[in-house]
C-alpha cells in the first residue's frame, strides 16, 4: 500500500472528500463577492467594513480562507507529487508551500478579526 | 501515387546510443491497409524492424502503439482512421521503457495489474456445482471484463507517465473495478482498504485519455468514479 506522510489527510479518500467540499465553499464565497460588489456598484468603506463586521460573513469568510488553504495544500501537493522526482526539491518545496499557506491563514485572519 | 510515407521510432540499445526515427516509403497500392499490415511492408524492406503482434483481429492485445499521436492497435487501426497528409508516425507506447524499436518493457503496467488481485476471492464453502449469479449481477460485469490489457489507455494517462509505480492506472482500476462488483468476490473491503492512498485510485484526474484510445470501447474513468463511489460509501 502507497502511503504518504505530507499529504493534507494522509488519505486520498479523505483529500479528495475535502477538495471537494472546499471547492464548493469557494465557488459559494466567489459568487456571493461578486455577486455583492455588482448588485453595489457604488461601494464605500463604511458599507464594506460593515459587510465584514458581521458575524454571519466573517464565519462564511473564514470558511472560505480554511477552505483555500485546504484546497491549495491538496493541489499543490499533488502537483509537486506528480512533477518533482528529486526527494530534497520536492519535500523542499512542500515546506515552502505548507509555510507560505500557514502564512497567508493567519495572516488573513487577522485581517477579518483584528480590525 | 500510393507511396505512404512512414516514420518509425527506431532503437536498438545494443548498437544505438539514442533512439532515432527511421523514414520509410510504402506502396500502399491504393489500398485502406491497416497499421499492423503496413509494418509487415516495412519489416519486408528492413527485417530488423522489432514490433510484437500475434492475433492481428484486436484479441490479444500485442500490438498496441501510438500512431500518429494517439494510442491504438495497430491490426484493428485502417489508415484512413490515422493517415493525416498522406504521412504516419509510429512511436511505441508512451511512458514504457523501450526494449527495442516498438517493443516495450510492460513489466510496471502488469505489476499494477498484478496489485489490484485479478482473481476472484470467496472465503465461504465452495458450494457443489457453481456460485451462481443472477442475470442482473452478470450484468454488472459487462463493459469491465472485456479489457485485453493492451496498455493503450494507461499508457496515454499522464498520472500513469509520472507515477506508474503507485498510480494502478487505468487498466488495473477497470479490473479492479471488475472483481469490486462481482456478487461472488468477498474480499471487497480488503480491496478498498488497499486503494484509499492518495496515489493508486486518487491520482486519476477524470482527463478521458482512457476513454478515447480504448480499442475495445470501455470507459475506465467511469469504473474509478465507481471505485470512488464505493470508498466513500466505506469509509463515511
Amino acid at each position: 500500500m502507497v502511503t504518504n506522510i505530507t499529504s493534507f489527510g494522509r488519505s486520498g479518500l479523505s483529500d479528495w472528500l475535502m477538495q471537494r467540499v472546499s471547492a464548493v465553499i469557494l465557488a459559494l464565497y466567489t459568487v456571493f463577492i461578486v455577486a455583492y460588489l455588482l448588485f453595489n456598484p457604488n461601494l464605500d468603506y463604511y458599507a464594506w467594513s460593515g459587510l465584514f463586521a458581521q458575524t454571519w460573513m466573517r464565519i462564511f469568510s473564514l470558511l472560505a480562507f480554511v477552505s483555500i488553504a485546504a484546497h491549495a495544500w491538496i493541489g499543490l501537493w499533488t502537483v509537486t507529487t506528480d512533477y518533482l522526482k528529486s526527494t530534497r526539491l520536492r519535500v523542499g518545496v512542500q515546506t515552502l508551500i505548507i509555510l507560505a499557506i500557514f502564512v497567508y491563514l493567519v495572516w488573513g485572519i487577522q485581517i477579518l478579526w483584528g480590525a | 501515387m500510393s507511396n505512404l510515407q512512414v516514420s518509425v521510432y527506431r532503437y536498438n540499445p545494443e548498437t544505438d546510443s539514442a533512439p532515432y526515427m527511421q523514414e520509410f516509403q510504402v506502396d500502399t497500392k491504393g489500398r485502406d491497409l491497416m497499421v499492423l499490415d503496413v509494418l509487415h511492408l516495412m519489416k519486408e524492406q528492413d527485417s530488423a524492424l522489432a514490433f510484437r503482434r500475434s492475433c492481428r483481429e484486436g484479441v490479444c492485445g500485442s500490438d498496441g502503439m501510438n500512431m500518429n499521436g494517439k494510442n491504438g492497435l495497430a491490426c484493428i487501426t485502417p489508415l484512413s482512421d490515422v493517415v493525416k497528409g498522406n504521412k504516419l508516425t509510429l512511436r511505441p507506447l508512451p511512458g514504457l521503457p523501450v526494449i527495442r524499436d516498438m517493443v516495450v518493457d510492460m513489466g510496471l503496467f502488469y505489476k499494477q495489474y498484478e496489485r489490484i488481485q485479478p482473481y476472484l476471492q470467496n472465503d465461504t464453502p465452495a458450494p457443489a456445482i457453481e456460485r451462481l449469479q443472477s442475470p442482473e449481477e452478470r450484468d454488472k460485469l459487462d463493459g469491465l471484463y472485456e479489457c485485453i490489457l493492451c496498455a493503450c489507455c494507461s499508457t496515454s494517462c499522464p498520472s500513469f507517465w509520472w507515477n506508474p509505480d503507485k498510480f494502478v492506472g487505468p487498466a488495473g482500476l477497470l479490473q479492479s473495478y471488475r472483481f469490486l462488483a462481482d456478487s461472488r468476490d468477498t474480499a471487497t473491503r480488503e480491496r478498498l482498504t488497499s486503494l484509499e492512498d492518495p496515489f493508486s485510485v486518487f491520482r486519476c484526474r477524470g482527463i478521458m485519455n482512457c476513454v478515447a484510445v480504448c480499442p475495445k470501447g470501455l470507459n475506465p474513468t467511469r469504473a474509478i468514479g465507481k471505485i470512488r463511489e464505493m470508498l466513500l460509501a466505506d469509509a463515511t
